[in-house]
């Protein structure tokens, strides 16, 4: 069983990639329309069986006994270059461990259920059947990168994948490239993901380079780096300032700059917010399920590394939790529903790292899991909302919706009572999670972490609470024409809306904190903990005290409850307030609402800087005017003079003149030769 | 006998009336006339020459006056060649002015 | 089928086809007729060079991937006195190169099919003579034949440029030949020193710079001397590579010499900038690494700084100047000098994995920037400017040409599972082993060359369609998508699969590194005498 899932193992990404290939030589070159029906078939096919391949190999991964849980599936070699131990070798191999097996069943099986959403939601485009097919091919494009990334065996075809979902990324926040400010957004989020991409690389060049220096074989497989870990974990580096750091802190470092990038933390988390300018079933998918969440993957998938650099998860935890703070204050005064949703995101991947940088990997993953949950379930009912609203999507124009569109209205309360941290929902468990994670940790202000964290669910609540009510309580600001065709969506949208919004309630289920099993004296409560902890064997386990975790529980859910009600009163009881805040506080409200101004600084300090500079200096100084101007033409021009004004003129013409320097010339020679 | 210190100088005076003439005149055919004083200039060193180191007895020679010979001929020949050039000149130009045929100037 | 004279009927046939077509056409006309209808050239033509990768795809499966050594070696006595031999083979390094241009040649010939309207028959004997010049050049294993073959490519080069091109094609043309011969003649200088270094060295004359079949002399056996008492500063390793260095660099081409590359791309006719950058810029490297390095090792450690620091510069000042262009052409030039400068930084990491990735980018920039001046020229067929402000929105009505400039600008950026990102990688491998700063450096040229890439990729493709020429634009017939396909397959396949190709390449480049490792401790031990070299190539004391 075990051989025959290996050799499965390879078909998990492959089969959409097929998709995709179909859809591409389609519409790139031959040119042909498929039947929608069958656009369908393949795409959501594809991926649908690939949940199933993924549900198998979880299922024979688990029945392997012992603790070396890994199925591993290899193809050939792919990247191979060296000789001996400096071998640098990267293969197309392909494993399955737990950590893996959880991320191909939320990838393919969330990724399934927005497949199914966009064939309602990308209906819209009937006059042009190719853009439903290029949907769709892009589609399976990112699931196939994402599931490369996750299931890749070594660093490089891990960055093959990071590399994937960023072209997807670009191509699909870009789809309705007809307007150049997606087209922007597209090529924005793909160049800053660049950025940290720049750092990746760095991070692999010198996990490979420690490798080789200290003459163990230098395989980039997270197998290999994990088995000659001890060999370069006490290696130091000089900095060019005099100080002496831990490589693998440079290591962790560098590749967390590519988990910024990617994971939208600060300071590249500028390009999220404006991807939304993309359909929203990929604002679902790709910026709050999937591809955002690939940072936090690398950084538990290298978790050894990270627990034996101290300064890299230092940097992490606190990374995480400035952003998860400075993301959340800017949600609370947007206006489009789907910025919102993206700062809310942003600022939810911040408690992921927060918690992989105080060395709760699992507590990283299980919140990964709920968010892709109820995250996607979030923005796909906005999808609904902003259907039913004929592609409204400011939310002053909302309000009152929640007799209109009930089912709609009734999954989207239930994602944000699971954001905001309400038991017994999915949200409550896994930020709970987190939270104790931060206190009990050893990190240098850890209980400075803790207060971050736990304000920030304050005002995770506030934000989300704030959301729901603008948009379904109240009175409507929409135009009465507009509100007499507000209706549900079709089924085949609201039925994942249904599944995920399930998930959402129950998926807590998977984390239940050890505490609430003992009373009843049940073992190994926390399924995924004790599914995931074999991943990890260098990450400690923090625990806290009984009381200490009922008091934290208590104190969380009350924050929560404050920030409900808050945004209650202020957007239910009292909808005059928040408009007189805002104009007490303009200034502060203003540099919440224009996001810090921060884009705006990009721009000015090194976008236009850099290109002025490369225009006027690089571009007309030097090349043009010094080396062709002044070396090239130059030289040319010196030349010509030095034949035509100089040379030229011996040409008289004038015979006379050429007997004179005969003359001379003899009489110069004779005289040399003579004395 | 003549002092060939006489000889000497005399073509030397000629031969150097005859480069001036060349450098300096624009009429072509003064230029022939001077190009043939300086071969004669040439022409009476050589006699001069000749004179002075006869070899003697059997050794007796004169190269020479050979030599005098043969520039003879050459000066004939280069100054028909010349003179012919002259005349197609003239019928080009209408003038023996050898400024008007600075024609290879730049 | 023989393989005894592949190499040369590889190398000659397309000159061949053009010296009989000329030949048959003097003679029709002689006969009364009107001479051979330019289709006819066409045909043949194409006919010819398409039989010629045909047969150098026989290289490809009979090449020994365990042989470190030279193969398909043919030997000719040409000129005995002075050395000069016909001496031509193949290795791992070369073999890529050969199937590069086979390849590239047929392609273009079929791209430009319709796009010389004036002396089509002129046109197609430059291709022919081009590329026989090129292979020429590839193979050649005796310097003063290369030397020939290297001058040889100017000269159809010149004219492709300068009768076909656009409206400064004529200082355009001049500058490329210019530029290219001053570092051409100094390397011939360089190259009559080293010969005349051998020759007091061993008594023998030769250009060949390795052993004839059967033994014999060799330039590469020469002791080039670093320094000391009775040498002069010409004869030193260290002045001696440079003259080279700067003939190739001239070609790569590196920062500051790189002038020449954006007029000649600008100004040549498609076929013209597609031959150019697909192969002769490989001229520059491949000379690097077939001359320069092997005869002057020991100078290394003293240039390799300046040549790295340059090539970083070359990438990074090269992407930040492709971003300011208006000029589609001129961007992907600049670009040429941005992935060129990769290609020397792996180079110069003097590890296998940089000279790996280094030979394997040569093939790779070649289809890469070959497949965009192709699509280019596309574009510039229909609409007669490259301004990118001229575009805008034109994938709507040219999506298949949208599908394949999209396919092409991500290998160009490297993206992984494209040709680019293999070579791209296995360079800084390399070099980061090597000059880890260096590396830092230039790994930030991957996000400059998204930056540029997209934002022209936008620009022309993206965005709404703003001027109403661009509405009527005609997608890629079959043949267009033909010759694409053609140049996108073997990204793909080099992408996804490159060990066939990095196999061949790695034991000549190991090979080749070891052996310069050994000629360097040689020369930095004691100075020579001439007796013991003697001795060491096997002539009698």
């Amino acid at each position: 069983m075990s051989e025959r899932a290996n050799d499965l193992l390879r078909w998990i990404p492959l089969l959409p990639l097929l998709g995709a290939v179909f859809h591409g030589v389609m519409i790139g070159i031959i040119r042909r329309s498929t039947p929608r029906w069958g656009v369908i078939a393949i795409s959501c096919g594809t991926v649908g069986l690939s949940f199933v391949l993924s549900s198998v190999a979880f299922v024979a991964l688990v029945g392997i006994p012992g603790d070396a849980t890994v199925l591993v599936d290899r193809v050939y070699t792919w990247i191979g270059a060296g000789i001996g131990a400096s071998r640098f070798t990267a293969d197309l191999a392909f494993r399955v461990d737990p950590l893996s097996a959880t991320m191909i069943l939320v990838v393919t099986g969330v990724g399934f259920l927005i497949h199914v959403y966009s064939i309602g939601y990308m209906d819209d485009d009937h006059r042009d059947d190719r853009g439903f097919q290029r949907f769709f091919c892009y589609l399976n494009l990112f699931t196939f990168s994402m599931l490369m990334l996750v299931l890749g065996d070594n660093l490089v075809l891990m960055f093959l994948g990071w590399e994937g979902v960023g072209l997807c990324s670009y191509l699909l926040i870009g789809f309705w490239y007809a307007d150049r400010w997606n087209a922007y957004c597209g090529a924005k989020a793909f160049i800053v993901n660049r950025i940290g991409d720049f750092g990746f690389l760095i991070g692999i060049f010198l996990i490979y380079t420690a490798l080789v220096d200290a003459g163990v074989p230098a395989g980039v497989g997270f197998a290999e780096i994990a088995s000659h870990f001890g060999a370069i974990a006490d290696m130091t580096v000089a900095t060019p300032w005099g100080s002496e750091w831990l490589l693998v802190d440079l290591i962790g470092l560098c590749l967390f700059l590519g988990a910024v990038g990617k994971s939208a933390q600060i300071p590249l988390y500028v390009w999220l917010p404006d991807a939304m300018a993309g359909p929203t079933p990929v604002s679902a998918l790709i910026h709050a399920a999937t591809m955002v969440t690939a940072g936090v993957y690398m950084v538990c998938r290298l978790s050894f590394l990270y627990a034996a650099a101290p300064v890299a998860s230092a940097v992490i935890a606190w990374t995480g939790a400035v952003t998860a703070l400075f993301a959340a204050t800017i949600a609370i005064t947007q206006s489009d529903i789907k910025k919102v949703l993206a700062y809310s995101t942003v600022s939810q991947l911040g408690y992921m790292f927060l918690a992989a940088g105080c060395g709760g990997f699992t507590g990283a993953i299980f919140h990964l899991v709920t968010h892709a949950f109820f995250k996607a379930l979030l923005f796909l009912a906005a999808g609904a909302v902003i259907l039913a609203m004929h592609h409204e999507q400011n939310i002053e124009k909302m309000g009152g919706l929640r007799r209109r569109i009930p089912m709609t209205h009734l999954v989207f309360l239930v994602g944000v009572v699971a954001i905001s941290g309400f038991p017994p929902f999915s949200g409550f468990f896994s930020k709970d999670e987190i939270l104790a994670t931060t206190l009990a940790s050893h990190l240098p202000g850890h209980a400075v972490l803790y207060a971050i964290g736990l304000f920030t669910a304050g005002i995770t609540a506030f934000y989300m609470w704030r959301l729901y009510f603008k948009v379904f309580y109240g009175e409507s600001h929409a135009p009465a024409d507009l509100l007499d065709h507000v209706k549900d969506p079709d089924p085949v949208v609201v039925n994942p809306l249904l599944v995920l919004a399930f998930l959402s309630a129950t998926g807590g289920m998977l984390g239940i904190p050890q505490i609430y099993g003992d009373p009843f004296g049940i073992e190994h409560m926390h399924s995924l903990n004790n599914f995931l902890s074999p991943v990890w064997p260098a990450a400690e386990p923090h625990g806290v005290a009984h009381a200490t975790e009922i008091m934290l529980t208590l104190v969380a859910v009350a924050v929560a409850l404050l920030g409900a009600g808050l945004a209650y009163q202020l957007y239910v009881r009292h909808p005059a307030w928040p408009g007189r805040l805002a104009q007490r506080l303009s200034g502060a409200y203003a540099l919440l609402r224009d996001k810090y101004y921060v884009d705006e600084l990009y721009d000015a300090v090194i976008v236009r800087p850099l290109v002025k500079f490369s225009d006027v200096v690089l571009f007309r100084t030097i090349d043009a005017g010094l080396i062709d101007g002044v070396a090239v033409n130059g030289t040319a021009r010196g030349v010509r003079a030095l034949a035509s004004g100089g040379l030229r003129r011996l040409q008289s013409g004038l015979a006379q003149g050429y007997v004179v320097s005969m003359l001379v010339g003899t009489a110069a020679l004779l005289w040399y030769w003579l004395r | 006998m003549i002092p060939i210190d006489h000889v000497i100088t005399l073509s030397a005076i000629l031969f150097a009336i005859g480069i001036a003439g060349v450098v300096t005149r624009r009429n072509m055919i003064v230029i022939l006339m001077s190009i043939e004083l300086m071969l004669n200039a040439v022409n009476l060193a050589f006699v001069g020459f000749n004179r002075l180191w006869p070899g003697g007895g059997a050794g007796a020679h004169y190269d020479g006056q050979v030599f005098v010979l043969m520039v003879i001929t050459v000066a004939a020949a280069e100054v028909s060649v010349g003179l012919g050039i002259v005349i197609s000149m003239f019928r080009n130009r209408d003038s023996v002015d050898i400024d008007d045929v600075s024609l290879l100037k730049w | 089928m023989e393989l005894e004279h592949l190499i040369t009927t590889v190398t000659f046939l397309p000159l061949a086809t053009g010296l009989l077509l000329l030949a048959t056409g003097v003679i029709a006309n002689a006969l009364g007729g009107s001479g051979l209808p330019p289709s006819l050239w066409r045909t043949v033509g194409f006919g010819s060079t398409g039989v010629t990768f045909l047969l150098s795809l026989g290289f490809f499966r009979r090449f020994d991937p365990t042989d470190t050594g030279y193969q398909f070696v043919e030997y000719t006595k040409w000129i005995p006195d002075y050395g000069v031999h016909y001496h031509v083979g193949i290795d791992g390094i070369s073999l890529l190169l050969v199937l590069l241009t086979t390849f590239l040649m047929p392609v273009v010939l079929l791209a430009s099919w319709k796009d010389v309207q004036k002396s089509e028959k002129s046109y197609v004997f430059f291709m022919l003579f081009l590329e026989t010049g090129m292979l020429g050049a590839f193979v050649s294993l005796n310097l003063f034949q290369f030397y020939v073959f290297w001058e040889l490519m100017l000269v159809p080069m010149y004219f492709i440029i300068g009768i076909w091109g656009g409206p400064r094609r004529v200082y355009a043309a001049v500058k490329f030949f210019l530029f290219t011969m001053v570092g051409s003649l100094l390397m011939l200088v360089a190259m009559l020193v080293v010969y005349s270094l051998f020759q007091q060295q061993t008594g023998i004359l030769t250009f060949d710079l390795v052993s004839p079949p059967g033994g014999g002399p060799a330039l590469l056996d020469t002791v080039v001397p670093l320094g000391g008492p009775g040498v002069a500063w010409w004869q030193t390793q260290y002045w001696l590579f440079a003259a080279f260095a700067l003939a190739f660099a001239i070609k790569v081409p590196m920062v500051p010499l790189h002038t020449w590359l954006p007029d000649a791309h600008v100004e040549a006719p498609t076929a013209g900038s597609v031959v150019l950058a697909g192969v002769l810029l490989k001229m520059g490297t491949y000379g690097f690494l077939r001359f320069a390095l092997p005869l002057f090792p020991a100078a290394l450690p003293d240039w390799t700084p300046t040549i790295i620091i340059l090539s970083v510069v070359g990438i990074i000042y090269g992407s930040l100047v492709a971003m300011v262009q208006d000029d589609i052409k001129k961007l992907v030039a600049y670009s040429s000098v941005a992935h060129l400068g990769f290609v020397m930084l792996g180079m110069f990491a003097l590890n296998v994995q940089g000279v790996n990735g280094s030979v394997l980018q040569m093939v790779n920039h070649g289809l890469s920037t070959g497949a965009l001046f192709l699509l280019v020229g596309m574009l510039y067929e229909r609409r007669h400017t490259r301004q990118i402000a001229d575009f805008g929105g034109v994938a709507k009505p040219m999506p298949v040409y949208a599908f394949f400039f999209g396919l092409v600008t991500m290998s160009s950026i490297g993206l992984p599972m494209l040709n680019g990102f293999v070579g791209e990688f296995l360079i800084l491998v390399g070099s980061f082993l090597s000059h880890p700063w260096a590396t830092v450096f230039a790994t930030s040229g991957v996000v400059l060359a998204a930056a540029y890439m997209l934002w022209m990729f936008r620009r022309v493709l993206f965005g709404p369609v703003e001027h109403a020429e661009n509405r009527k634009l005609i997608d890629l017939d079959w043949r267009e998508r033909g010759v694409l396909l053609a140049m996108v397959i073997p990204i793909v396949w080099i992408g996804v699969y490159p060990d066939p190709f990095l196999r061949r390449i790695e034991p000549s480049v190991s090979a080749l590194l070891q052996d310069m490792q050994a000629r360097a401790e040689l020369a930095t031990a004691a100075p020579p005498r001439p007796e013991a070299v003697a001795i060491a190539v096997g002539e009698q004391p």
